[in-house]
């Protein structure tokens, strides 16, 4: 006891209010991350309270402690390894039966817990009221009254957690659930087996060890084997045996029966602390969805609250983002002024720069989208929105909570990917991610109106359109086909707490949207910087050109031609003679940019590529510009303005003119824009991926997946389109 | 009677948890044990899932996972249902 420092953990329901007190502990100084190997969020904070130095965490949200879901096993597996001084465990007042079920589970695992009793305002107002010394004594651990979101009762909860964590309670007898006779009997047995055979080697109680075997817990069991190698053996046997006595005697599994009993120990409870229970209430909640959930009206509203998100993020974002632009080219121009002409300017021009500016101009989209998440999240309105869509998502083999993520997906996939986090499920995250990039995000709009534009007249509207259906349905099939092969099986059964409505704090609000755009600035900004300095090297290295003829001197010849035709022209033809001298030039510039490109490393990844293309009917220059693309899509265009020789890239109608002298036909324009609509996602992108998944693995998968059905989709709209005469 | 039979506004009581593994011991979990009254508040727009009310909380399950849930009246007291506790 010497060192002044103790760890707390919270332990609780979803939507307990326990992140609300998390916050009011630690404010601001708090760490975000994941729990190792899983994609799991991890909150930490540290703070100093009468002289010692806390160090909180906050356990994900479980219902129970049973290793079925990757929240169960990190929080068990959390309390039972790292054993903090002090568990608490935020009862919601008002759902006391449920509340208590995580709190007999914690209970037995015999790490020193105490109870914050939180709500209980709420729970007075809907006619009950806890005797909370009842509760206290019945399970002999300490209580605690919180008001998480009116900060009450928080100062006390933390010195009475010290206070705890001081005291020896070594000598004193759990209070714990105890099962009918035939289960005690069976856990007795069980536990002298584990003791005689295994004694020591175990870090948990003999008796935790055998509840969870006679619950057939896989974990439990491998760690035995781990811990005891073949002396398990004998203890499964005896297990297998005790699990088949009680499954006769019960008529059914003893991990059911278990569940049954603590049910009806913590009914006892509830009987002796809840008093003064009056059912007549006003239940807002229950009023306020008989508007937001009802038959007619619920989708429209829904609609509506997912069109104004969508207007936030994109629309509004896009004025602090036009600031964000102009401020980048503003330091692009002083660093241009200030540095000599070399090879460094370059790379912090063209590379960091650039690079830097391409990621914090999604900040602003990535602050209102993660402020509105946190709005739906924190107010309940996340439940219901999952609650209306998931019948049409559940036809995809997803959870009703995967729309918002798939929908988010056409303004940008970035934060679309980042809003899986929303998810429970492990596999519905993963095959969320897998899917949303066939969402066409809006980078890639500009590239359908130049290339529809140009080659459909009147009907590129209803090809666009159709280009981005296209995108939804195969995301739909691929959600089908992988739920039925590659992440097989637990779609998430929608057992869904649909919570209360509460008024969200600004407070927490801000502290949800700064913690997930935090990571996304932290680990993006470091990661898409690298890849910008990388794809910055690939088209400006060969530094040293070989061109195919002597520019400059052409150049000089052509100006000075023009020079004499000037000198010895009418006075009103000066002017015509010097725009054209000024477009000869530029012509020469814009071929000798080109050859540069196509001489580049990026360039001839493009001619090497133009194979692969080929039977897309996209060629070398395309294949160029499509490379480009990954590191941002709007790229595709400006890149297809310099191969095309088009002029300066933003200036779509000489492109459209150029692309229409070209070679270029309608089919296989609208083979490119397939292409584009479904291949590799944007660099930023691939790395969010790589994040949200926590694997390389899938961030491979999805760039292989993506690009070969970018590629069979092209290969099969151009080789059909030819066969029925089209061109 | 199946719970995914239950009408909007009925209350009923549970009788037998079908199904099996992870989703049967979630249900246990959550409170849905066999006697407890479950009141139907409503059903999704698009008529699944189904949302509950159980032990004062508000839950939503799916039909089909309803479906694995038999369930017997509560006012006419049909004869499988035995008495609470």
């Amino acid at each position: 006891m010497s060192s002044k420092r103790l760890t707390i953990a919270l332990a609780g329901n979803p939507n307990s209010g326990k992140t609300t007190i998390f916050n009011r502990i630690t404010g601001t100084r708090q760490k975000v991350g994941n729990w190792p190997g899983v994609t799991v969020e991890k909150k930490e904070g540290t703070v100093f309270r009468h002289g010692y130095e806390l160090k909180i965490i906050d356990l994900p949200g479980t219902y129970s402690l049973t290793p079925y879901s990757i929240e169960e096993i990190v929080a068990r597996n959390y309390i039972l390894d790292e054993t903090p001084d002090v568990v608490i465990d935020i009862i919601d007042a008002s759902n006391l039966d449920r509340s208590l079920y995580l709190a007999t589970q914690i209970r037995e695992l015999d790490c020193k817990v105490m109870f914050a009793l939180n709500m209980a305002d709420v729970a007075r107002t809907r006619g009950s009221k806890i005797d909370a010394n009842k509760l206290s004594e019945l399970l002999d651990v300490p209580v605690a009254f919180t008001i998480g979101n009116k900060n009450e009762g928080i100062d006390e909860l933390l010195s009475m957690a010290i206070k705890w964590a001081e005291t020896d309670t070594s000598n004193r007898p759990a209070r714990r659930v105890q099962y009918s006779k035939d289960i005690e009997e069976a856990i007795d047995k069980l536990s002298q087996a584990i003791a005689a055979s295994a004694a020591g080697k175990l870090a948990y109680t003999t008796r935790w060890t055998a509840i969870k075997l006679l619950e057939d817990d896989k974990i439990v069991r491998e760690r035995l084997v781990e811990k005891t190698g073949a002396a398990a053996e004998g203890i499964f046997q005896l297990t297998a045996s005790l699990r088949d006595h009680l499954r006769s005697r019960f008529d059914d599994d003893p991990e059911i029966i278990m569940t049954d009993e603590r049910y009806g120990f913590i009914a006892g409870i509830v009987k002796e602390v809840l008093v003064n229970t009056n059912r007549q209430r006003i239940d807002m909640s229950r009023n306020i969805d008989l508007v937001l959930t009802n038959r007619f009206l619920g989708f429209p509203i829904f609609i509506f609250f997912i069109w104004a998100m969508f207007q936030l993020t994109f629309t509004l974002g896009e004025y602090p983002m036009l600031v964000i632009e102009t401020a980048v080219d503003g330091v692009s121009a002083v660093l241009a002024h200030l540095l000599p002409q070399g090879l460094i300017r370059d790379l912090l021009l063209d590379g960091i720069v650039a690079g830097i500016g391409s990621v914090i101009v999604f900040l602003p989209n990535i602050l209102i989208l993660f402020f509105c998440i946190a709005i739906f999240e924190d107010t309940g309105y996340m439940a219901r929105s999952a609650f209306l869509m998931d019948k049409v998502m559940h036809l995809i083999g997803l959870h009703g909570k995967s729309f918002i993520p798939m929908l988010m997906g056409f303004g940008c996939n970035v934060p679309a990917i980042m809003a899986t986090r929303t998810l429970e499920s492990e596999k519905d995250r993963i095959l969320t991610i897998l899917i949303t990039p066939f969402m066409s995000c809006s980078a890639k709009l500009p590239v359908y109106i130049v290339l529809a534009g140009t080659f459909f007249g009147a009907r590129a509207g209803s090809i666009i359109f159709a280009i981005y259906l296209f995108g939804i349905i195969l995301s739909m099939a691929t959600g089908r086909i992988f739920r039925s092969t590659l992440l097989k099986g637990a779609d998430a059964p929608f057992v869904m707490e649909l919570p209360p409505y509460r008024a969200p704090t600004l407070n927490s609000l801000l502290i949800h949207m700064w913690d997930r755009s935090k990571i996304f600035l932290k680990k993006m900004g470091g990661v898409i910087l690298v890849g910008s300095v990388i794809i910055w090297f690939m088209t400006a290295f060969p530094r040293t050109v070989v061109y195919s003829k002597d520019y400059a001197a052409e150049a000089a010849r052509l100006a000075a031609a023009y020079e004499e035709k000037i000198r010895t022209a009418p006075e009103d033809q000066i002017a015509l003679l010097k725009t054209r001298k000024d477009e000869a030039l530029a012509a020469i510039e814009r071929a000798r940019h080109s050859e540069r490109i196509a001489y580049s490393l990026m360039g001839r990844i493009g001619n090497a590529l133009a194979p692969v293309f080929a039977p897309l009917g996209i060629d070398w220059r395309g294949g160029v510009a499509l490379v480009s693309g990954f590191v941002a899509k709007e790229i595709v265009v400006s890149t297809l303005g310099v191969l095309y020789a088009a002029g300066e890239s933003d200036d779509s109608d000489a492109l459209r003119t150029a692309l229409k002298a070209s070679d270029m036909t309608p089919l296989a324009a609208l083979s490119m824009m397939v292409f584009v609509l479904l291949y590799l996602p944007c660099l930023a992108t691939v790395i969010a991926i790589r994040r949200e998944t926590g694997s390389l693995k899938w961030m491979f998968f999805s760039i292989f997946y993506s690009t070969s059905v970018a590629w069979l989709a092209a290969f099969c709209v151009y080789q059909t389109g030819r066969l029925l005469g089209f061109s | 009677m199946l719970l995914s039979d239950v009408r909007e506004g009925q209350s009923v009581v549970i009788d037998r948890i079908g199904g099996q593994g992870a989703l049967r011991r979630r249900l246990h979990e959550m409170g849905i044990l066999k006697g407890t009254e479950v009141y139907v508040e409503k059903y999704a727009p698009l008529k699944d899932p189904m949302e509950l009310v159980v032990k004062g909380y508000h839950l939503s399950l799916r039909v089909e996972e309803a479906a694995q849930i038999s369930v017997c009246d509560v006012k006419t007291g049909l004869s499988p249902c035995p008495p609470n506790g």
